[in-house]
C-alpha cells in the first residue's frame, strides 16, 4: 500500500499523489508512482514549486512532505458525488418504508372485528386512560400485541431470508429452505400431541420452546453434516432438503397417531397466527432482534463481497465457511423464535429481501435493514388484510401472506424478465 | 497490499496442491518470479492450471513452500495471505445487484487494516480510473459488456495493490481488441507497481505477445518454463497438446504458432 497525498498546486486545485519506494536499483528516496491524471496534472507538475522538483519523468519528493495538505478529494470524482446522492436516495427509501410500516401498524391496530372505531383505537394507543375498561383491553391486550409482533416477526423473517439468500447464493432461498420451519413443526407436534418437552416448563411456553429447540438443533445438525462434505451452498441445500422431508414425514407420523383434538390444535399451530401474541413474546423477539441484529449488520461487508463469488470473497481474506455458519446460526435464531411464537408464516422471508433488492440493491449495509423494513411492512399489511377479508373473523395470517405473496412474487418475476 | 520492498521475489518449491492421496500438482518447484514480470500459465484442459493458481492464491489446500521475499505465504492465515496476493477467478458473478463501485468498496472494506471509508473511496475510484473504467463506476455489474466486466473484475483484484497478482483466464470470452486491452492493462500495471503477475491463458499467441515467461503445464507435470521462444516449440506443443505445429517468429519478433494437424498416435 503506497502513501497517499493530496497536493494543492497553489491555484486551489488538488491533485492525488501516491508515494512508494523506488524501483529496484534506485535509492531509498521516495518517488512518485506513475499517476495518470488529467491534463491539469501535467501543467501543475511542471510548475510544481518547492520541495518536489521535477527531474526527468519522475518527481523527487522528500518524506518530510508528509504534512502536505490532505484534503477531501471527493470533488475530483463526479462519480463520488453521484454515489453520495445514491446513498441519500437509499436513506430516503428506507425512511419511506419505515413511515409506511408505521402507518400499516396504525391501520393494523385500527382494524378488527370489534365495534371499536378506528380513531378510538389509535387514540387508545397514546391515551389509554380515555378508553373504557373493555376497550382498553381490546386495544392493549389484543390489537396492540398482535400489531407489534407482526412488525417484529416480519422484520426477523425477512432479515433471516436476506441472509439465507446471500449465503446460499440463491434468490429462492428463504428462512425455511433448510428445514427450520419443518423442524419447528416437529418440535411443536411433539409438545402438542405427546406432551414431550422440557420438564417443569409452563405449558404455554412448552410448545414454543420445543419448536425453537428443534429449529435451532436442525441448523446445528445441518452444519455438522455439511462439515463432513464441505460447506458449499449446494451441499447445504441438498442436506436441507433431505431434512425438510425427514421432519415432514415425522410430523405426519405424529399427526397419524394424534387424537382428534390434538390434531386440530397442531394444524392450527402450523398455519401461523398472530393471535398468540403476548407482551412476553414481544419482549423476547425484540430483545433478540436488538441483540443479534447488529451482528448481521456487522457482517455487511463480507456478505456483500460474497455476492461477488465464493472464491473472490475468499481471495479478499474472508473465511467463507465461518461467515456462512454464523449467518445460519442467526437465521436459525430469528426464524426459530418467530416460528415458535406465531407458527409458520411463509413468503415474508422470500418476498421481503426481493423487495429490498429491487429498491436498494445488494450492498448489505442497505440491503439488510431495507429487508427488515419491507418484511415488517408486508407482514403488517397482511395482518390488516387477514382481519378485513372475512367480516367479523380473523384469518390466520400465515394463509394471507401466502395469498398476498404469490401474486406479488409472480409480478416480481415478470419485472425481472423485463430487466434482463 | 504488502508493505515490503517491491523487489521481493516469489519462490515456489516442493509445492503439492490437492488432496493428500491424489494431488493435482505434485512437488512443483519453479524458478523465482521477479517483480514487474508477467508470466503466462498455459496448458491443455485438466492440466491443473486453475488448481495451481488457486493453490498459489491460498484458496486450495497446499503443502510445500511459497515464499514471497522472506515470508512463507503458506504459513499465513487467509486474511494475511490476501494482503499479499490478489486473485481474479475465472467465473464472474451473475445477477448481482451491485454497482462496479460498490464491488470495489467491498473488496477494500473487507480487508483488515483498510477500514477508513475515505481512503477506500479514493482507492476505489483511482483504481477504476487507472483501468479507464471510472465512468462505469455507478453502473450495475449486470449491465456491463463482457470486456467491461473483466476490467471491473480485474479492478477488484488489484484494488489492494497485491505484490502477487493471479488471473485465471482474464481474456476468455473477450473479442480480439478487448483481449489485448486487458493484457496491456495488466502488463502496464505490473511494470508500474512491480507486481508479480501470473496469468492463465488458453491463447498461446496472446501469451507469447504479452508475457516474458511461459509455464507450460501438462497433466503429467511442468513441461516447460522459459521465455516464449524457448517454451513454445513444436516438440512441446506435440507432447503437451498432441498437435503438429510450426513455431515461427513474425517480422516483429513475436512467437507465432501455426497448427498443421493433430498427432493421432498419442493417448489424449
Amino acid at each position: 500500500m503506497g502513501t497517499w497525498f493530496t497536493i494543492e498546486d497553489g491555484e486551489g486545485r488538488f491533485f492525488r499523489w501516491e508515494l512508494c519506494r523506488r524501483q529496484p536499483g534506485g535509492r531509498s528516496n521516495w518517488h512518485i508512482d506513475a499517476l495518470k491524471l488529467d491534463d491539469q496534472f501535467h501543467v501543475s507538475h511542471k510548475r510544481a514549486p518547492g520541495p518536489y522538483a521535477a527531474k526527468g519523468g519522475a518527481t523527487a519528493l522528500k518524506a518530510d512532505n508528509r504534512e502536505t495538505r490532505v484534503a477531501d478529494r471527493s470533488a475530483e470524482f463526479p462519480h463520488l458525488a453521484e454515489y453520495d446522492r445514491l446513498v441519500r436516495r437509499r436513506m430516503a427509501i428506507m425512511a419511506v418504508l419505515a413511515t409506511a410500516a408505521v402507518l400499516a401498524f396504525l391501520a393494523d391496530v385500527a382494524t378488527g372485528p370489534s365495534s371499536l372505531s378506528a380513531i378510538e383505537a389509535v387514540r387508545g394507543i397514546f391515551f389509554p386512560s380515555e378508553l373504557s375498561g373493555p376497550k382498553q383491553i381490546i386495544v392493549w391486550d389484543v390489537r396492540l400485541p398482535q400489531a407489534v409482533i407482526a412488525l417484529l416477526v416480519g422484520a426477523a423473517l425477512s432479515l433471516a431470508g436476506a441472509e439465507m439468500q446471500t449465503i446460499l447464493n440463491n434468490p429462492l432461498a428463504s428462512p425455511f429452505t433448510l428445514g427450520v420451519s419443518s423442524a419447528a413443526s416437529l418440535g411443536a407436534a411433539l409438545a402438542i400431541v405427546l406432551g414431550l418437552g422440557w420438564p417443569g416448563m409452563d405449558i404455554t411456553y412448552l410448545i414454543s420452546a420445543n419448536a425453537f429447540i428443534f429449529a435451532f438443533g436442525s441448523v446445528l445438525l445441518l452444519q455438522a453434516l455439511a462439515r463432513l462434505r464441505g460447506t458449499g451452498p449446494e451441499t447445504l441445500v441438498l442436506f436441507g432438503i433431505a431434512m425438510v422431508f425427514t421432519f415432514n414425514a415425522l410430523v405426519a407420523v405424529i399427526q397419524f397417531i394424534a387424537s382428534q383434538e390434538a390434531l386440530q390444535q397442531l394444524v392450527f399451530w402450523s398455519m401461523g397466527s398472530l393471535s398468540r401474541a403476548t407482551w412476553d413474546k414481544i419482549g423476547i423477539l425484540a430483545l433478540i432482534l436488538v441483540l443479534i441484529g447488529p451482528f448481521s449488520l456487522r457482517a455487511s461487508w463480507p456478505m456483500t463481497a460474497l455476492r461477488l463469488g465464493e472464491d473472490r470473497a475468499r481471495s479478499f481474506g474472508i473465511n467463507v465457511p465461518r461467515l456462512r455458519f454464523m449467518a445460519l446460526l442467526r437465521v436459525a435464531i430469528f426464524a426459530g423464535v418467530a416460528v415458535a411464537f406465531v407458527g409458520t408464516i411463509g413468503f415474508i422471508g422470500l418476498v421481503g429481501p426481493h423487495i429490498a433488492r429491487l429498491l436498494v440493491g445488494e450492498d448489505h449495509r442497505f440491503f439488510l435493514p431495507t429487508s427488515m423494513l419491507s418484511g415488517a411492512l408486508v407482514m403488517s399489511l397482511s395482518s390488516v388484510v387477514a382481519k378485513s377479508i372475512v367480516p367479523g373473523a380473523i384469518l390466520p395470517v400465515g394463509i394471507v401472506t401466502a395469498l398476498i405473496g404469490v401474486p406479488f412474487f409472480v409480478a416480481l418475476i415478470f419485472f425481472r424478465r423485463e430487466r434482463t | 497490499m504488502s508493505n515490503g520492498p517491491k523487489n521481493t521475489q516469489l519462490k515456489v518449491s516442493g509445492l503439492s496442491i490437492g488432496y493428500a492421496r491424489r494431488p493435482v500438482i505434485k512437488d512443483l518447484t519453479l524458478a523465482p518470479f521477479k517483480p514487474g514480470t508477467l508470466t503466462a500459465l498455459v496448458g491443455p484442459n485438466a492440466a491443473g492450471k486453475s488448481t495451481l493458481l488457486r493453490g498459489l492464491a491460498g484458496l486450495q489446500r497446499a503443502s510445500g513452500e511459497i515464499h514471497l521475499g522472506d515470508t512463507n505465504l503458506l504459513r499465513l492465515s487467509l486474511p494475511e495471505y490476501s494482503r499479499h496476493v490478489g486473485y481474479m477467478p475465472q467465473s464472474l458473478p451473475q445477477r448481482v445487484a451491485l454497482t462496479v463501485y460498490e464491488a470495489m468498496l467491498s473488496a477494500l472494506r473487507t480487508s483488515q487494516g483498510l477500514t477508513s471509508s475515505t481512503e477506500a473511496r479514493q482507492i476505489a475510484m483511482t483504481t477504476l480510473e487507472r483501468l479507464g473504467i471510472a465512468d462505469l463506476a455507478m453502473r450495475g455489474l449486470d449491465e456491463l459488456s463482457g470486456g467491461q466486466r473483466q476490467l471491473a473484475s480485474l479492478a477488484q483484484a488489484i484494488a489492494r495493490k497485491p505484490a502477487v497478482l493471479l488471473l485465471d483466464e482474464p481474456t476468455s470470452a473477450l473479442d480480439l481488441a478487448h483481449q489485448h486491452r486487458v493484457m496491456s492493462a495488466v502488463q502496464e500495471l505490473g511494470v508500474e507497481r512491480g507486481t508479480i503477475t501470473i496469468v492463465v491463458l488458453h491463447d498461446i499467441a496472446l501469451a507469447c505477445r504479452w508475457c516474458e515467461r511461459i509455464l507450460v503445464l501438462s497433466p503429467r507435470g511442468l513441461a516447460a518454463d522459459a521465455a516464449p521462444s524457448k517454451a513454445i516449440t513444436p516438440e512441446t506443443l506435440a507432447s503437451v497438446y498432441g498437435i503438429e505445429a510450426r513455431v515461427e517468429r513474425c517480422s516483429r519478433g513475436f512467437v507465432q504458432v501455426m497448427v498443421d494437424g493433430i498427432v493421432c498416435d498419442r493417448d489424449f
